[in-house]
């Protein structure tokens, strides 16, 4: 996966910033940055590549070799980049090959996965990337022709000049393009002439993946490296008193056990060696806070969701007053328990520290954040730790902390050897960063047109920061509002998991709404078109979500649904905008033998222009999936500090059956992109837990669904 | 430790392991196989499948002791261009979001099909619900196995 040239020692300083955009188009290396060997395989660029920014080189043979910066994990970044790129560069499609760029901060920004925020951030820098090598291919064919630059066409990789009859490849010209300067402007295509964006395009990985090659960091191997997994403490809230390694040490294939923090390397020839000396070592623990249990969580939730403490999050109008004057008060609970991020490939980390610089190499969401914190724990300039990227075996947001990477890295210094740390299943789940546990209380103040005149939340959250989302809908349209929160401090570690907070609170304030409409005798999609109109007429406070964007999914979901046209199938409708995005969802529920059977889920999303369409496609059915896993299965509880889910044989995982069929439609409206990573999964529990109550008559407050009734999702199998 | 001599991919390979060491780490640690994933540890997600006897067994907890003359197979050796009919559907049809588990799917399908070539989708499903898609593929490799049948069934 080398990505500089093996023998040339060309120094490349093309520096421009263009007009309007500020983009940085320059590449640079020297003969410093040198490329290690690595045996994850992809193609490299060949010493006749043609480099023409940070972005993209051309091989006298017309491929164009296209470098992709973002960590990828399965959000499909790695096909919608490049795809960018080559539409404003009209390249053939066919003769694209990518890379995985290593960090790099002169070259990239923002080489992070998180946020859904990559294709809004990168896009108009991509377009900008291709359409000014495009230009300096045209400006290239324009003086060997000696003809105007303007009477030229490009398609598919050739320039054409169609008066004279003439063509040269992109790869014909590149030597000559390479050599002109960088334009200062660059003229963007019209969108209506896109030819590859919006079209299915398939993941330009799928070869490796199908017949095995070394993609990911676990498959990382350097001759000469060591393996190591880390005992770390079994509960949270202890800490090491005393470690007995004279029998791990002692076994076949260790070749050292270190202890630092709270960790216990045990190192060796490999990764289950190494994992059987760790069963043998004997490490006593003492107290280091509090040891809680999911019983102490239920009591904390209890406590604080009456305490007079709360911080307020967003007030509009006379909250109390409303309430008072209310015909109708509904308040609702929602509890949802700490959930792990489980990705298939555990965490690893390959590190080799010495003198003379730092190699790192592995998945992860933050290269850039993970080299600093890297830096400052060895003591060194950032400057002198290279970070190669892997393919990531997923993340869901938990290779977003540097963890495991720091932990990788101070190891490496001090064994003083190359070392790759391999999480082991069980360490995955007991190691922390999870999904916080929160509970909600929502009320709602109805007059006696059934209008909404006062909302309130509560939430509390276990290590959650912030638990609410006060700017989402309904805010906005309600006169009266108070949203606050409150945080109960845990050692057990939580980070961001998919679509933080709005993962679980999405399902709260979506199921509540249904409620609330359903109390006010109106249909559930109306009562929300109706509180639309009400934040577009007559805004109470900021209104942070495009109302027009939102109704359009709301309707395009209402229509692809047949909503409330099918008398025989109980149905659920959500909404929800998150990360730029906006996706409603309609579940639909029938009876089967006397038992609610989950048939059916459409999605609408409005992520603006679709870049990718099988990609964007998966994306949502995907993150659909995801949430509907979750919601119904996803359970991680605690015994005196210590999980109890360990392996995928009693932390449950959604798997094939319990999958239903989903359709997905995009609105399209030629907006500029938005990302998809995490939109389409918190609408999806309401959804579902709307169609369940249309079915029985019972409503899902608490995750996961599958602890509260006998409800369980299963597929359809009679639909194909 | 002790030395054994395994038939993987048609190729003879010798292997200085201990006797419970689970083909698994045979395969990615001492052989540089690494296209079979490690996921669970205990037979639970299917990443690790491989085929012995044109069997899908989890390599993960298959102690390597337990090989003897087995012949195994795995996604390297699934055929010798990438282009089994389950790979070319898993191509066609785009299955793979991060890809990690899709190793394991394919070995799950392949050996799957070679039995019942032509399954119905319910067969499909409870064929390949050993195998966790932490993605959510599971539409897609459901697609992929039936057009993977239709190629076998041309």
């Amino acid at each position: 996966m080398s990505i500089l040239p093996k023998t040339s020692r060309r120094e490349f300083l093309k520096l421009a910033t263009t007009a309007g955009g500020g983009l940085l188009l320059g590449f640079y290396w020297n003969d410093t940055a040198a490329g290690a060997a690595h045996v994850v395989s992809n193609v490299s660029l060949t010493p006749d590549d043609i480099t023409f920014n940070s972005y993209l080189s051309i091989a006298p043979d017309g491929i164009v070799t296209i470098l992709s910066p973002n960590p990828e994990l399965g959000q499909n970044i790695k096909t919608s980049f490049p795809m960018i790129v080559a539409e404003e560069l009209d390249a053939d499609w066919s003769k694209v090959k990518v890379l995985q760029a290593a960090l790099d901060t002169r070259k990239f920004e923002r080489q992070v996965t998180g946020g859904s925020g990559a294709i809004p951030h990168s896009w108009e820098r991509l377009r900008k990337a291709g359409a000014s090598a495009r230009q300096m291919l045209l400006e290239a064919a324009a003086k060997r022709w000696q003809v105007a630059t303007d009477t030229l066409t490009t398609s598919q990789g050739v320039v054409t000049h169609a008066a004279s009859k003439r063509n040269a490849t992109y790869g014909e010209l590149a030597a000559e393009a390479g050599k002109l300067s960088v334009p200062a402007t660059v003229t963007l295509k019209d969108k209506k002439d896109f030819t590859l964006i919006g079209q299915a395009i398939r993941n330009v990985d799928n070869h490796e993946i199908v017949t095995g090659k070394p993609l990911y960091g676990l498959d990382f191997y350097r001759e000469g490296m060591l393996f190591a997994v880390i005992q770390r403490p079994r509960a949270f809230g202890t800490k090491i008193k005393s470690v007995d390694a004279a029998a791990a040490k002692a076994m076949p294939g260790i070749v050292d056990v270190v202890t630092f923090r709270n960790n216990v390397a045990v190192v060796g020839k490999s990764t289950w060696l190494v994992n059987k000396a760790r069963q043998v070592l004997k490490i006593e623990y003492e107290p280091d806070g509090a040891r809680e249990s999911t019983t102490d969580h239920d009591k904390f939730f209890k406590t604080l969701l009456d305490t007079s403490e709360a911080t307020v999050r967003r007030k509009d109008g006379d909250v109390d007053a409303a309430f008072k004057q209310a015909a109708t008060v509904i308040t609702r609970e929602y509890q949802c328990p700490f959930l792990p991020h489980a990705p298939l490939e555990p965490m690893n980390f390959f590190a080799h520290v010495r003198e003379e610089g730092v190699e790192l190499v592995g998945p992860t969401q933050t290269p850039e954040m993970a080299r600093t914190e890297t830096a400052k724990l060895l003591g060194i300039p950032a400057e002198k730790i290279t970070l190669e990227l892997t393919r990531l075996g997923g993340g869901f947001g938990r290779r977003l902390k540097a963890d495991y990477v720091l932990e990788a890295a101070e190891l490496s210094s001090i064994i003083k050897a190359p070392v790759k740390v391999v999480w082991m299943r069980e360490d995955d789940m007991m190691g922390g960063s999870y999904r916080p546990a929160v509970r909600y209380r929502f009320s709602a103040a109805l007059n006696d047109q059934g209008e909404m005149i006062g909302y309130k939340l509560r939430g509390v959250g276990i290590n959650a920061g912030n638990c609410t989302r006060e700017d989402n809908f309904p805010s906005g349209a309600v006169d009266n509002v108070l949203i606050d929160s409150v945080e109960h401090k845990s050692p057990i570690t939580t980070g961001a998991w998919r679509a933080p907070i709005t993962n679980f609170l999405a399902f709260a304030e979506q199921a509540f709404i249904d409620e609330v409409a359903r109390a006010a005798k109106k249909d559930p999609v109306q009562f929300r078109l109706s509180l639309l109109d009400k934040a577009k007429r007559t805004p109470t406070g900021a209104v942070k979500y495009d109302v027009d964007r939102m109704k359009a999914v709301i309707q395009l979901a209402a229509e692809k649904s047949g909503w409330g046209r099918k008398p025989k199938i109980s149905q659920g409708f959500s909404v929800y905008f998150s990360h730029r995005s906006y996706v409603a969802q309609v579940a639909e529920v029938s009876m089967k033998n006397g038992k609610p059977v989950l048939q059916k889920i459409h999605a609408a999303a409005d992520c603006g222009i679709v870049v990718n369409l099988s990609g964007a496609n998966q994306q949502v059915r995907g993150g659909i999936v995801d949430g509907l896993g979750h919601a119904f299965f996803g359970n991680l509880t605690f015994n005196g500090g210590a999980v109890e889910q360990k392996n995928f044989n009693t932390y449950k995982l959604i798997r094939m059956k319990d999958v239903p069929e989903i359709d997905v439609h995009f609105v399209n409206n030629g907006m500029d992109p938005t990302g998809l990573g995490e939109p389409a999964l918190p609408p999806t529990g309401g959804a579902v837990a709307n169609a369940f109550f249309a079915a029985t008559g019972k409503r899902f407050y608490n995750q996961p669904f599958d602890k509260q009734q006998d409800a369980i999702p299963q597929a359809n199998i009679d639909r194909m | 430790m002790a030395q054994y001599t395994l038939n993987i991919n048609g190729k003879s390979y010798q292997a200085d392991v201990d006797a419970d060491t689970p083909l698994l780490w045979v395969l990615r640690d001492t052989l540089g196989l690494v296209g079979t994933k490690y996921g669970c540890g205990i037979a639970q997600c299917g990443a690790c499948t491989v085929h012995l006897n044109g069997n899908a067994v989890r390599s993960c907890t298959l102690p390597v002791s337990a090989v003897r003359a087995g012949k195994v197979v795995t996604i390297e050796g699934l055929s010798e261009k990438g282009d089994h009919p389950v790979q070319a559907a898993w191509n066609e049809i785009d299955v793979a979001q991060c890809g990690y588990c899709q190793a394991g799917q394919i070995m799950s399908a392949a050996a799957f099909l070679s039995k019942n070539p032509k399954p119905t989708t319910e067969q499909i499903d409870t064929a390949m619900q050993g195998n966790i898609c932490r993605c959510g593929t599971y539409h897609r490799i459901r697609e992929a196995v039936t057009l993977a049948a239709a190629k076998l069934n041309p």
